[in-house]
């Protein structure tokens, strides 16, 4: 047998065809999703899983935008409906609605929480110098959560900062 | 030699640590005379020597090096075991600690306080050597050779062929040896195989040393400590003539050595066989350490892995269980091949054999985590010791139900808050020997603790025979900061649990009347976070008891599963008293809007879960639902709920973890069909209860006075 011959069947390391797999990026990658018709970013690599909606256990006297607690795999994972929390269109659940799982290390503690969108859309490639700063002209998200905003084609992307989305609001005090 | 030591650091860690306890609870039970507590003390000091040169730690082999040599002497009985000595143990210990504590976290320590030990140890060891002469006939024959009289040891070391693989250096012990006196080295190679039966990783050759020292067979066979099981060593003293006797003078050694754990074991009795040396030894192998130089570096490995040591019948038991689970498991798969009708009966048996196997083993995995209760206890002995010297009070300290287990996580929660209780008692519930004497009590004041198993909990019990709790300047001083109002009548216990108040936390002066109060409100809430409840019992002149009641473990817990409106939530079996269908004659409304239910003699405050947790419920009227009567505190409530439903072991996840903590909820479970159940902090409740009460009355004089008197 050839032995020549075989070894050159095999492909160097690094010579595989990257054609068509759009992984390499300049730039940070954000996961888009539908909040009534307005289109949201978030850093994709706090992904921990995108979820079909389902009835969670609610928590006693939480805030409005918190739906409460499902079972993710035997973790207690809260779930907060965003359209409540930034007061945009209204919170239907229908079968497009999903559950984004975001989790983020903030202050040395790991949080895993769900927020609830209308739809995902798209993997968004966004280089710094795309983003621009939102100017604070009003609308319902507050100025802390956004990190900036992004074009893409006609429409605008608002991308949303994980850890200022993170921050829980307190129980009510009856 | 290419075995990497540091990946046994962890462990010499774990098993310093555990040295360093031994001894320093030997260390407080040292009688004069104890021959066996000196031993094991020292044997403890040696294998942390041994471990750390092993591993070239220089520091802790100089420091443990001193610590040995005073012990050596104790034991030989050339030193009288002092209080001073004792103490100065103690403070050895402390340092030895704070050595191996730097190491596990690859720090510098602070020197001074161990430089300053090392030299109060030096100045000890030097006392006894002009002393040492005096105390010829408490030590045996042999110990009273004269220190500078060399000997000419011959050494026989054949070593095993995998010595080498187990981390053992020959140039290492040889060193060690040379440090004792002048050495010459003659290798044996007549065990070399033919050169194509070699193996890289063994070693062939043995060795024959001469070495002229004034060391004892002692001290040569303590160099070999670490590779007796893995040598031949046959150590022999030449006659005086130098003849080389046929019949050398053969040490035995036993296989005991090698074994870092068997330190607290039984006693090695061929160690009693002592020679000495020592003072003039003491000098010398305090510079042979350096030529130990250290070749590894500590590693990167974080020590606090967490580990805990299991039994091996723990370990035995969960293997057969998990046989038995395969073998259920093969048994249930067969019968699925092709399954039919007839085979229903045999899935049913199968299906019960798999629920009983699950449990047994989840009770077994849960009992690994059990540790007795020892592991609290062991620090008390010490802290009692240097506080009742500190305030020169005459305590003893017993220790009772040691044995006890309980989860590990309660355990080092538990710590923190049974020390306070255990200060409390030396600060403040005994007093001084001639106040004792004065009401005709023995100087001597006792603390007991106490821990048994009661029901599915383990209760801890902290007395003292002291002078107890003064009730009158505890009611005084809860009047001074308003916790109560000055005409309320309290029974004894009411009293008492006034010192849990966070009122008294930041009272001085309370300590100076009647004892007690520092901090207790914390103390009480670090045992209720942990599910449990602590109670006071004490009798003027005679002393004082906490009782510590703790659940067993904090991962499971045995709850009432109970519907209100579409939720499903669970109560803590061990808060309910009972579940009864309200009778309308039994319910009562009283002040407006509050309800009470007349259970026989106690008017009990109805709580609305729905109401409390603002969602919806089937039934609004209490007539219609169903009551659980839960107590906490001492206060009995019934919750209103709309069905009870299964009982259940439940497993505690925490909210806390990804959210927040939720007022009136303790935790969350994962039900059998996967959806979450929050489960019910009933102490919790009944404060949100009392709270929304006061907040809707504004006034704090109506409903929940009301409801407080009652509840009282």
């Amino acid at each position: 047998m050839d032995i020549q011959a075989l070894a050159a069947d095999v492909p160097v390391e690094g010579e595989y065809s990257l054609e068509g797999i759009d992984f390499i990026t300049s730039g940070e990658q954000y996961l888009t999703f539908m909040l009534n018709d307005e289109q949201y970013g978030i850093d994709i690599l706090c992904v921990e899983e995108i979820r079909s909606w389902e009835v969670p256990t609610k928590i006693p006297n939480s805030p409005d935008d918190v739906c409460g607690v499902i079972n993710m795999r035997g973790i207690i994972v809260p779930i907060i409906d965003l359209r409540k929390k930034f007061n945009i269109g209204e919170a239907v659940y229908s079968e497009t609605t999903v559950v984004v799982v975001l989790t983020h290390e903030y202050e040395g503690v790991s949080r895993t929480i769900g927020f609830v969108v209308d739809a995902v859309s798209d993997v968004l490639d966004a280089d710094e110098s795309e983003i621009k700063k939102s100017p604070a002209f009003g609308g319902c998200v507050p100025q802390h959560c956004i990190n900036g905003i992004v074009n893409v084609g006609d429409t605008v992307v608002t991308l949303l900062d994980v850890t200022s989305l993170q921050q829980l609001e307190p129980h009510y005090k009856r | 030699m290419s075995v990497d030591l540091s990946q046994f650091i962890p462990s010499f860690l774990e098993e310093s640590f555990e040295g360093l306890e031994l001894m320093e609870s030997s260390l407080l039970n040292l009688e004069q005379g104890d021959d066996e507590t000196i031993n094991s003390i020292f044997r403890a000091a040696h294998s942390i020597k041994g471990g750390a040169g092993t591993f070239g730690f220089e520091h802790v082999t100089e420091f443990t090096h001193l610590v040995e040599t005073l012990l050596d002497e104790m034991r030989d009985g050339r030193r009288e075991i002092t209080q001073n000595d004792v103490e100065l143990l103690l403070k050895s210990v402390d340092c030895m600690r704070l050595l191996i504590e730097a190491i596990r976290d690859e720090q510098e320590c602070d020197r001074t306080e161990i430089d300053e030990t090392a030299k109060l140890l030096t100045i000890a060891l030097n006392q006894t050597a002009s002393v040492d002469v005096d105390n010829n006939e408490t030590g045996s024959g042999t110990t009273n050779q004269q220190v500078t009289q060399n000997t000419l040891w011959d050494i026989t070391f054949i070593p095993e062929h995998h010595l080498v693989q187990t981390g053992n250096d020959p140039l290492l012990l040889f060193n060690a040896l040379a440090d004792l006196g002048p050495i010459t080295v003659e290798a044996n190679c007549k065990d070399l195989p033919p050169i194509t039966d070699i193996d890289p990783t063994e070693l062939y050759i043995s060795w024959h040393l001469t070495l002229d020292s004034a060391a004892s067979e002692e001290d040569i066979r303590e160099v070999f400590e670490w590779v007796e099981d893995e040598c031949q060593l046959i150590i022999s003293q030449p006659v005086k003539d130098q003849q080389d006797s046929q019949q050398p003078e053969e040490i035995v050694i036993d296989k005991q050595g090698g074994d870092f754990t068997s330190v607290s074991s039984a006693s090695d009795s061929s160690e009693q066989v002592l020679a000495s040396a020592v003072a003039d030894n003491a000098s010398s192998t305090l510079e042979s350490t350096t030529t130990t130089k250290s070749q590894k570096q500590p590693s990167k490995t974080k020590a606090d892995v967490g580990s805990i040591r299991v039994g091996v019948d723990k370990v035995d038991s969960l293997i057969n269980l998990v046989g038995e689970l395969v073998i259920t498991q093969s048994m249930l798969s067969e019968l699925g091949n092709d399954f039919d009708l007839s085979k229903i009966e045999r899935l049913t048996s199968g299906l019960e054999q798999l629920l009983q196997n699950t449990k047994e083993l989840q009770e077994s995995v849960m009992r690994i985590r059990m540790l007795p209760i020892s592991f609290a206890f062991n620090r008390f002995p010490r802290l009692v010791h240097d506080l009742s010297n500190k305030m020169n009070k005459e305590i003893e300290l017993v220790l009772k139900g040691e044995q006890t287990e309980l989860d590990k996580t309660v355990m080092e929660q538990i710590g923190d808050p049974l020390t306070h209780l255990v200060r409390n008692a030396v600060d403040h519930g005994i007093e001084t020997a001639e106040q004792r004497l004065a009401s005709g009590k023995p100087a001597k004041g006792v603390i007991t603790l106490d821990a048994y198993h009661q029901g599915g909990s383990i209760v801890i019990e902290i007395s003292d025979d002291g002078s107890g709790i003064n009730r009158q300047a505890v009611f005084d001083k809860a009047v001074e900061k308003g916790v109560v109002d000055k005409n309320t009548v309290l029974n004894d216990n009411q009293v008492f649990d006034l010192i849990f108040e966070p009122g008294f936390s930041t009272a001085k002066e309370i300590s100076d009347i009647s004892g007690r109060g520092v901090g207790m409100d914390v103390v009480k809430k670090n045992i209720q976070s942990l599910g449990g409840r602590i109670q006071v019992e004490s009798e003027p002149g005679k002393g004082s008891t906490f009782k510590v009641n703790l659940p067993l473990t904090l991962a499971i817990l045995d709850g009432q599963l109970v519907r209100v409106g579409s939720e499903t939530y669970i109560i803590p079996l061990i808060t309910i008293v009972e579940s009864l269908q309200a009778k309308p004659e039994h319910i009562n409304r009283v002040s407006g809007d509050m309800l009470l239910y007349r259970l026989r003699e106690d008017n009990v405050p109805i709580i609305p879960v729905c109401k409390l947790f603002n969602i919806d419920a089937e039934h609004q009227r209490v007539e219609d639902a169903l009551l659980v009567v839960v107590e906490s505190d001492g206060q009995k409530v019934g919750l209103m709920v709309d069905d009870l439903l299964a009982q259940q072991q439940v497993v505690i996840k925490s909210l806390q973890d990804n959210y927040q903590q939720v007022e009136g909820i303790s935790g969350a479970t994962i039900l059998g069909d996967g959806s979450v159940a929050m489960i019910l902090d009933i102490p919790g409740m009944i404060t949100m209860a009392m709270n929304n009460a006061s907040q809707s009355q504004q006034k704090y004089g109506d409903i929940a006075k009301n409801l407080e008197g009652v509840m009282s």
